[in-house]
């Protein structure tokens, strides 16, 4: 059987389809979500050195993931958009920049909240930190801009142009404990230890991981859709004044 | 396995409860706000298509 893919790329025709498939990725989330929290708190054992508070990293490194991730999808969509002149691509960006805006601010937040008793400080205006607080800034800075312009085909490039550029903060941020002296400690968190134990924690964080990436999914296509949506009736709304416009040129 | 030997000590959280609960309640809430928005953007949607 062959699908034509293509198909989907129309707006109208990938409406229903995102409608039919937001429940079924929110429901897979809300199922590894469960079993991501049972590991968490039953069965990832507690850390040697920073004792409970490191289960923070159980939501804080997948909200991080995703927040990164997030930027690169986005990127990816506004290439596509721009190279095809894809409509559905651009709202796709659109319809992802809001959650990626969340994650980015869950991650600052819940690292802040590991950072308290384990650095014993909230901030530091260290490479890591700082990049991902410049992410939160490009995201707002990204939905800002979408929405500023009153010309959806204008402010569909322009944010395009914006995600592409500045997604090279996304490395920036991934590297930033490499090529910097920073506070905030390396990808390896004490996974040098006894091998179950690694083990027990790198499952719990991928499987946050999964959960927190099949929500994204589901959320977005929940959120194209409204995207759709509100275009269609701006297009409508346009063509009825024009023709109320026109109407009443005639009388004139 | 049961690593707490209570529910105290699971809620105390070896003395950063205050920490860990704070970071998963906040990520559980706003993910919970952002479904909840979502809905109800949709449903206004759907709401307008009727009329």
């Amino acid at each position: 059987m062959r699908i034509n893919w293509y198909r989907f790329s129309s707006p109208q025709t990938f409406y229903p389809l995102a409608g039919r498939l937001a429940p079924w990725f929110l429901g897979v989330a809300g199922l590894l979500a469960v079993v991501g929290l049972y590991i968490s708190f039953f069965v990832a054992p507690t850390d040697f050195q920073q004792g409970e508070a490191y289960r923070i990293i159980f939501v804080h490194v997948p909200a991080a993931w995703m927040s990164m991730f997030i930027y690169l999808v986005m990127a990816g969509w506004s290439a596509v958009g721009l190279a095809l002149n894809a409509r559905l691509s651009f709202m796709m960006a659109q319809a992802l920049a809001p959650t990626g805006a969340m994650f980015t601010f869950l991650a600052l937040v819940t690292g802040s909240l590991w950072g308290k008793p384990m650095w014993g400080t909230w901030w530091v205006w260290d490479a890591r930190l700082t990049s991902e607080l410049i992410l939160l800034f490009l995201y707002i800075g990204h939905m800002a801009l979408q929405s500023a312009m009153e010309d959806t085909r204008r402010a569909d490039r322009a944010g395009a142009m914006f995600a592409l550029v500045s997604a090279i903060n996304v490395p920036i941020i991934y590297f930033s404990v490499k090529w910097w002296n920073t506070l905030h400690q390396g990808a390896s968190i004490s996974l040098t230890k006894a091998p179950a134990m690694a083990h027990a924690m790198l499952l719990g964080m991928l499987v946050m991981a999964l959960a927190f990436w099949a929500y994204t999914i589901g959320v977005a296509l929940m959120r194209v859709r409204c995207v759709i949506k509100d275009r269609e009736r701006e297009a409508e709304w346009i063509d009825e004044a024009r023709e109320i416009d026109e109407a009443s040129e005639v009388e004139q | 396995m049961m690593q707490w030997q209570s529910l105290d000590a699971f809620l105390s959280m070896g003395g950063y409860g205050f920490y860990v609960w704070l970071s998963f309640g906040l990520t559980a809430v706003c993910m919970a706000v952002e479904l909840v928005l979502l809905y109800a953007r949709q449903n206004t949607l759907d709401d307008g298509e009727q009329t």
